[in-house]
């Protein structure tokens, strides 16, 4: 069936050669549906030929979910006998997976936050690999996007929707109160942050409340100041919590999170403020501090919750460099990640296209969604915010997933335990470097004991 | 809660029927018994076992690998699991004894007080509203910003009536001349009559200046006296510290002390609009200058109810204040029922109204209330909703109790089956004791 699919697709492409010649991936898709319709269905050629259903769940609920299914119908265009049913199941997808399976019965595809979550299912064999739409996913995407999917060899997972989490957002009218613009370097930063606190306002606004918002903040550092391979290998735990290359990044980190006296509320309001309250704090009217190092997702909260306006109210730079070179551009990514419990025809062309540029274009346009698609154009993002805070993501090169997501999550992903919970203990006594190293590492090395 | 007991007795006794009859009297029985017993077997029985069973293997699946008590031992030796056992035991020795005596002593007023339905109802209407949604609420409630939180809001019309927060409360010196010193500022550098002190401080912001500040100068200084400003040595990019520049205003109406050599407070005066301040007719000898430590008093803070260490505490307040309803409505229903005559027999011989609330009411009351303390107590042990809901995330692992620490093992990103199950069973152990009582009472009774 697979063969035959691609017959389909080469013969059509020889019939609309001219438009071929303009853009490949797009003469593809299009001369698809075209010759599917021509055919009305004939066994061997066209996309009427492909059908069935595909059970699809996901996390995207709300103004995400009218999104997913504009790019369903999108691709209903290409493929109008496949019925793609999409649920969705909310942030509780892991534990509903996990029930699902132990029930035997999984949906055919599904989109899930956590590549830890992603390793696991592979290891116990209930993922198949998506080896068909490896060109698919090659010509859109640079090698380290494709790495992000591939375990063990084989690529199993596509990031579809990815998020930029190495951004800075900041109070445009408490920036100009204090007389200084976006910090471009780390050392920019910090001596901001100094004005900002002599002009009357406090420059962090912190979410302690929520403990995966400083451990973003540690893997910002960490990558900004070692490299994603580095980077990788802390992830991996192939590198200790109680390498030096950790205690040099928490130093750092000590000078945000340390400076309580530039913190709103100082340390015992961050411990309760969580996001997005935080995010609230820096957006009032009056702003109630300048800045917010979070990722991309901050934008959304500010323009619900506040009146805030962009560009005037708020704007966003990318999280200031520590090191220069590669390391400057790189970017950490969280996103949601289509893996498939099922293969057949009807799978794999919904897969496939879930990688070409159309498919991101259509809620790319929506708005709140990045991609690493390198044949995306900028252009289609709604507005310049979002443009700045998802350009980066194409065709990056360097590009590594939330380390928190990737370790088991008992240490990465627990509310109060483990990594989270270390990290607002860090945000406690920010001096003790070397006792939270400790801990950090006895936890980790706890949780991939058991993992094993 | 306790009125899960069912019994399924055949009621008649006296003359056996015929065997025939008496075979589809059983065959009628099991029939009717058959949809409740069906729902028992799938809804608890057979959960009930496999948790047991579950809890001897690992992490994930439908069984995983076995290891035996491992997750019984962890659950002993992991320190957020011990604080949650911990936490458990202060709930079971603190809310049913507190929900039981203030709910004895509402009731009791409710048979004295006007407004009975009223007084009742404000009582009882916490049990109106789910445990999630008090939880929400009372988390609002204790929000450590004064501005937020009703109750620190409280706490700080008290505290500003003791100590009333300063002018300046987040100013800083903008230069290393100035010193802190016992919660003031002090000029470093020794004055002489004729000098200037120049005060100068950041930090604060420009909408919370005193109104009518205008632009600082630096004044010239004057033989035989101290002249001096203070003002906001900031304009926008920092300007330069220590020095009186354009755009940089004076901070209107702050107190000035000035000491002699002896750290004697020789005279006093306040700044005009631009910040300048004067001290007239100094004699010669040597000065400092300084602001008092009540300028910069600090606003109340607020009390840290969601902090690690109050948690506990904060979340059993909100807890009896749902539960203090439940009790006073089943030990006012005792009361109402309790015969008068006794009452009556005891104040006509001559007892105090204490006398007889601790001889009589008491412990003709003491059925009714063991009902309340027993039910408490195995609320208690499975309370769960309202930790999650009260509790921010980053205090979770200090106000962790039982049925908290098995969802969040068994779930929650962990899904740890295994482990979930085992805390699991240890809670349906501690309940076993208390049940068995409970049942043993309710045969007592029947």
């Amino acid at each position: 069936m697979r063969g035959s699919q691609w017959a389909g697709g080469a013969r059509a492409a020889r019939l609309t050669g001219l438009v071929a010649l303009l853009a490949a991936t797009l003469a593809v898709a299009a001369g698809c549906g075209g010759s599917g319709k021509k055919s009305g269905g004939g066994s061997s050629t066209g996309n009427t030929s492909v059908s069935g259903s595909v059970k699809f769940w996901g996390i995207w609920s709300a103004t995400e979910q009218t999104a997913i299914r504009k790019v369903i119908a999108g691709f209903n265009k290409q493929y109008p006998n496949v019925k793609v049913a999409y649920t969705s199941k909310g942030d509780n997808i892991p534990t509903i997976l996990a029930t699902a399976i132990t029930g035997g019965s999984p949906p055919d595809v599904a989109d899930v936050a956590q590549p830890g979550l992603v390793k696991q299912l592979v290891q116990q064999g209930h993922l198949k690999p998506i080896t068909y739409a490896k060109s698919t996913i090659d010509a859109n995407f640079t090698p380290a996007w494709t790495n992000l999917g591939t375990i063990n060899g084989k690529i199993y997972a596509l990031l579809f929707k990815a998020s930029n989490k190495s951004t800075l957002w900041y109070s445009v009218p408490v920036f100009k109160q204090a007389g200084v613009s976006a910090p471009k370097t780390w050392s920019q930063l910090l001596s901001n942050a100094r004005t900002i606190k002599a002009s009357g306002t406090p420059a962090y606004s912190l979410c302690g409340a929520s403990g995966w918002t400083l451990t973003d903040i540690f893997e910002n550092i960490y990558l900004r100041m070692w490299g994603s391979a580095k980077y990788d290998d802390l992830s991996a735990h192939k590198i200790k919590w109680t390498d030096p290359s950790v205690t040099k990044a928490l130093q750092y980190m000590a000078k945000i999170i340390g400076d309580t006296s530039n913190i709103v509320g100082g340390t015992s309001g961050a411990l309760q403020t969580d996001y997005p309250t935080c995010v609230d704090k820096a957006f009032s009217d009056p702003p109630k501090a300048a800045m917010v190092l979070q990722g991309d997702f901050v934008g959304l909260e500010i323009l619900q919750a506040t009146k805030a306006k962009p560009n005037t109210g708020f704007n966003v730079v990318p999280f200031p460099a520590i090191t220069p070179g590669a390391n400057a551009n790189a970017v950490e990514t969280g996103g949601d990640l289509i893996v498939t419990f099922k293969d057949n025809p009807a799978v794999e062309a919904f897969v496939k296209y879930l990688a070409t540029p159309q498919a991101a274009e259509i809620w790319a346009r929506l708005g709140g969604f990045g991609t690493g698609n390198k044949n995306v154009s900028p252009s289609v993002y709604p507005d310049a915010i979002t443009r700045t805070t998802e350009a980066p993501l194409l065709g990056a090169k360097s590009v590594v997933f939330d380390m928190s997501d990737q370790q088991p999550a008992s240490f990465g992903a627990t509310t109060g335990q483990g990594e989270w919970g270390i990290f607002q203990k860090f945000l406690q006594s920010p001096s003790s470097i070397s006792s939270i190293q400790q801990q950090l590492e006895s936890s980790a090395a706890k949780a991939y004991a058991a993992g094993k | 809660m306790s009125g899960a007991n069912i019994t399924a007795e055949p009621p008649a006794k006296g003359a056996p029927p015929p065997p025939q009859a008496e075979r589809g009297r059983y065959l009628a029985g099991i029939v009717f018994l058959l949809p409740a017993l069906v729902l028992l077997a799938v809804w608890l029985f057979y959960p009930t076992v496999y948790t047991v069973i579950r809890s001897f293997f690992g992490h994930s699946g439908y069984l995983g690998a076995w290891v035996g008590i491992d997750n019984y031992r962890t659950l002993f030796t992991t320190s957020t699991l011990v604080t949650a056992i911990k936490n458990s035991a202060i709930w079971v020795g603190v809310v049913p004894a507190f929900v039981t005596a203030l709910g004895l002593i509402f009731a009791v007023l409710t048979e004295r007080v006007r407004w009975v339905v009223a007084f009742k109802t404000a009582v009882f209407l916490p049990m109106a509203i789910s445990a999630f949604a008090t939880g929400v609420t009372w988390r609002i409630m204790y929000q450590q910003d004064p501005s937020q939180g009703a109750i620190n809001a409280l706490s700080r019309s008290v505290a500003d009536a003791f100590s009333p927060a300063g002018v300046l409360p987040s100013a800083l010196p903008s230069t290393t001349a100035l010193q802190t010193k016992a919660g003031g500022l002090v000029l470093k550098t020794p004055l002489h009559p004729g000098g200037v002190a120049l005060l100068g401080l950041t930090g604060i912001a420009p909408q919370a200046m005193p109104p009518g500040a205008k632009q600082a100068v630096k004044p010239a200084g004057k033989p035989g006296a101290i002249e001096g400003a203070v003002w906001r040595d900031f304009k926008p990019g920092g300007g330069k510290p220590g020095v009186v520049e354009q755009g940089e205003q004076g901070i209107p109406g702050v107190t000035v002390d000035l000491k002699n050599a002896a750290g004697k407070v020789v005279q006093t005066t306040k700044t005009d609009a631009a910040g300048d301040f004067e001290f007239t007719s100094v004699p010669a000898g040597v000065y400092s200058a300084g602001i008092g430590a009540k300028t910069f008093a600090k606003p109340f803070g607020g009390y840290s109810w969601l902090g690690p260490k109050l948690i506990t505490p904060s979340l059993i307040i909100a807890y009896i204040w749902i539960w203090a309803g439940f009790a006073m409505v089943v030990i006012a229903a005792g009361l109402s029922a309790m015969p008068r005559e006794v009452l009556e027999a005891a104040r006509t011989d001559g007892a105090t109204e204490w006398q007889v609330f601790r001889r009589v009411t008491v412990p003709l009351l003491a059925p009714v209330l063991s009902v309340v303390f027993i039910t408490m107590i195995i609320n208690v042990l499975k309370v769960f909703d309202i930790v999650i809901a009260l509790a921010p995330d980053s205090v979770q692992a200090n106000a962790n109790v039982i049925a908290l620490a098995m969802w969040r093992t068994a779930f929650s990103g962990q899904n740890n089956f295994g482990g979930g199950s085992a805390i699991a069973v240890f809670l349906f152990v501690l309940v076993i004791p208390v049940l068995a009582l409970n049942i043993r009472r309710f045969r007592r009774e029947i």
